[in-house]
């Protein structure tokens, strides 16, 4: 099972709760992908005392554990007000932390990050940062108290797949005991595979399910492949080589020249 | 029969009219002071737009929907029918593909066949889709229409009544009074949308054009004398009181990205209001006692508003059923 601050979950698909079709299709979605974590993003004009509350309720009757996130705030300061407006909303320590440095890429600005990271660690949140897949980077989140790290497979919602799949692989390899969550950019569940295969923990998925012709469906295949991913990789791969290597032994073949 | 219909909107004066056509005797009671603060119709596009609706809309949406251009054609002859183009910037030609792959009885057009259709937007785009059967109309007017033919029917509204079925009983009662209803209608929440009017008499598109955006998606829509509207934005939240300064910025962009000339318009009014919505986001007419509801039109009043009042009116008057738009059937339609 998968530990994220001493939470024990056994889905490793989480999904995200934006621009879906309705409540109800995100509610057959969720269900559908078996999530344990969704993410609800919060705006910051939704806080007040009764706005949006009737989506959230929506959101609690789900019975899964909100992760919420400051997804669109551009500076440090925006960051950790709405990180503290989501705890009063909905009275959890868990932020995925967003800080948006660019417009074009919805890139991370990853300065803004770890300072974000360092004041709400401090203030005792429990931190997902959505981050690159730089290796520096994610050594700084990790000093500023972050127990998990969300690299990005692609830009936000582009679908791309896991574009540096080395950089993944290396994140691995260089932190074994911190909890990898690919967030942002996949787009087809063989992705999502993919970036288990690779051993990272968990994906988080929103675009791809909620934008999908069939957003329940879709949500089905995603929890296939992450199930497929992680299997795999407790089956342990083979590795690629560059020539055939028989699967058949050639020792002891008739010689029938 | 004698029928009471709270909620001035056009769900409310829709179902008055198409009850009075009936011959039946009707009221209309509406809590506020006049027609122009009469819930969120009064800030609505007035898009008759059923097939760009397939785009994230089941198709009951559109069978509704398509039911309501000829119905506003007859009782509101300024209805526009000059369709609806969809374009979206190089950027985000994906969004296109996407939008096509999921709406049906349209053109696609390349540059010079949008050029010819909509020459304000010749040279700006270099594919659109062309969905010609589609109309539009203002809302504004066509609301005053609507309760203008009421009166003439005899119909009499009365503003500044608080009233709700429980108020009523032994009553024939329609509600319509959208978010209002939370107290019998638990299921229902608000889905806030804000829209600017903005006045460019130079500019003259002659139809509704949605720009899609994979975050900022928005329409203007032309209205007489050079008076456009851009709207709407899609909030989960039930307080609809004010714009946000992100809404107006991106608002104004995204018209300004459509079409440079926006940038000189002027800023006519700024308007915002809260949807009231099931949580599939469809329509309902719910029976209680003896109150008829009819709600959760969401972001569609004057697209789905004809099509529910014609059935809430045959639905009252002879006991008809309607399974596509009462609760028993609403799995299905989901699955549809």
């Amino acid at each position: 099972m998968l530990q994220l601050y001493g939470t024990s979950v056994r889905s490793r698909l989480l999904l995200g709760t934006a621009r879906y079709p309705s409540p109800a299709v995100l509610a057959e979605a969720v269900r559908a992908s078996r999530a344990e974590i969704v993410t609800v993003s919060l705006r910051r004009e939704s806080g007040g005392e009764r706005s949006g509350q009737a989506f959230w309720s929506l959101i609690r009757e789900l019975g899964v554990r909100v992760l919420p996130n400051t997804a669109g705030c551009h500076s440090v300061k925006e960051a950790v007000t709405t990180a503290h407006m989501a705890r009063e909303v909905f009275g959890t320590p868990w932020i995925k932390l967003e800080v948006i440095g660019e417009d074009d890429t919805l890139q991370p600005d990853v300065f803004g990050l770890t300072e974000a990271a360092r004041i709400l660690c401090g203030e005792g949140f429990e931190v997902f940062p959505y981050t690159t897949e730089d290796l520096v980077v994610a050594e700084r989140l990790i000093a500023a108290g972050c127990g998990v790290l969300m690299p990005w497979g692609a830009p936000i919602g582009s679908g791309r797949g896991l574009n540096n799949l080395f950089g993944l692989h290396a994140l691995r390899a260089h932190f074994p005991g911190v909890p990898l969550i690919v967030d942002a950019g996949l787009g087809v569940p063989s992705h999502a595979a993919q970036a288990l295969e690779a051993g990272c923990d968990a994906v988080l998925i929103n675009s791809a399910v909620a934008q999908a012709g069939n957003p329940a469906l879709m949500a089905t295949a995603f929890a296939q492949a992450v199930d497929a991913g992680r299997t795999a990789y407790e089956a342990g791969p083979i590795e690629a080589r560059d020539f055939a290597a028989p699967s058949t032994p050639v020792v002891g073949t008739a010689l029938l020249r | 029969m004698r029928v009471t219909v709270i909620g001035a909107g056009v769900a409310g004066l829709s179902c008055a009219l198409e009850l009075a056509e009936r011959g039946a005797h009707v009221e209309v009671l509406e809590r506020h002071g006049e027609l122009a603060a009469a819930g969120c119709s009064w800030f609505a596009g007035g898009m008759l737009a059923p097939w760009c609706e397939l785009e994230s809309s089941p198709p009951l949406v559109m069978q509704l929907g398509a039911e309501s251009i000829a119905w506003w054609r007859e009782r509101f002859p300024a209805t526009v029918l000059q369709g609806t183009l969809v374009v979206a910037h190089g950027r985000d030609v994906a969004e296109l593909r996407q939008f096509a792959r999921r709406t049906a009885e349209y053109q696609e057009l390349d540059r010079e066949q949008l050029g010819a259709l909509e020459p304000e937007l010749r040279g700006r785009f270099s594919r659109a889709l062309y969905f010609a059967h589609e109309g539009h109309l203002d809302p504004r007017a066509a609301l005053i229409a609507l309760a203008k033919r009421l009166g003439e029917l005899g119909v009499s509204m009365r503003f500044g009544v608080e009233a709700s079925a429980a108020l009523l009983p032994g009553r024939a009662v329609i509600d319509c009074t959208g978010l209002a209803a939370r107290g019998a209608l638990a299921d229902l929440r608000g889905v806030k949308g804000e829209m600017l009017l903005l006045g460019l008499p130079e500019l003259a598109l002659k139809r509704p054009v949605r720009v899609l955006h994979p975050r900022l998606p928005v329409y203007v829509v032309p209205r007489a004398d050079g008076v456009y509207m851009v709207g709407a934005s899609m909030i989960e939240s039930d307080e609809g009181t004010r714009i946000s300064a992100r809404s107006l910025l991106e608002l104004l962009s995204a018209a300004y990205a459509l079409h440079p000339a926006f940038g000189e318009a002027q800023v006519l009014e700024i308007g915002t209001g809260v949807r009231a919505a099931f949580p599939d986001n469809l329509p309902r007419i719910r029976r209680i006692g003896d109150a008829l509801y009819v709600n959760g039109l969401y972001r569609h009043g004057f697209l789905l508003a004809p099509a529910l009042a014609r059935r809430a009116a045959q639905m009252l008057l002879n006991g008809q059923h309607f399974a596509e738009v009462t609760d028993e059937d609403s799995r299905q339609r989901r699955l549809a």
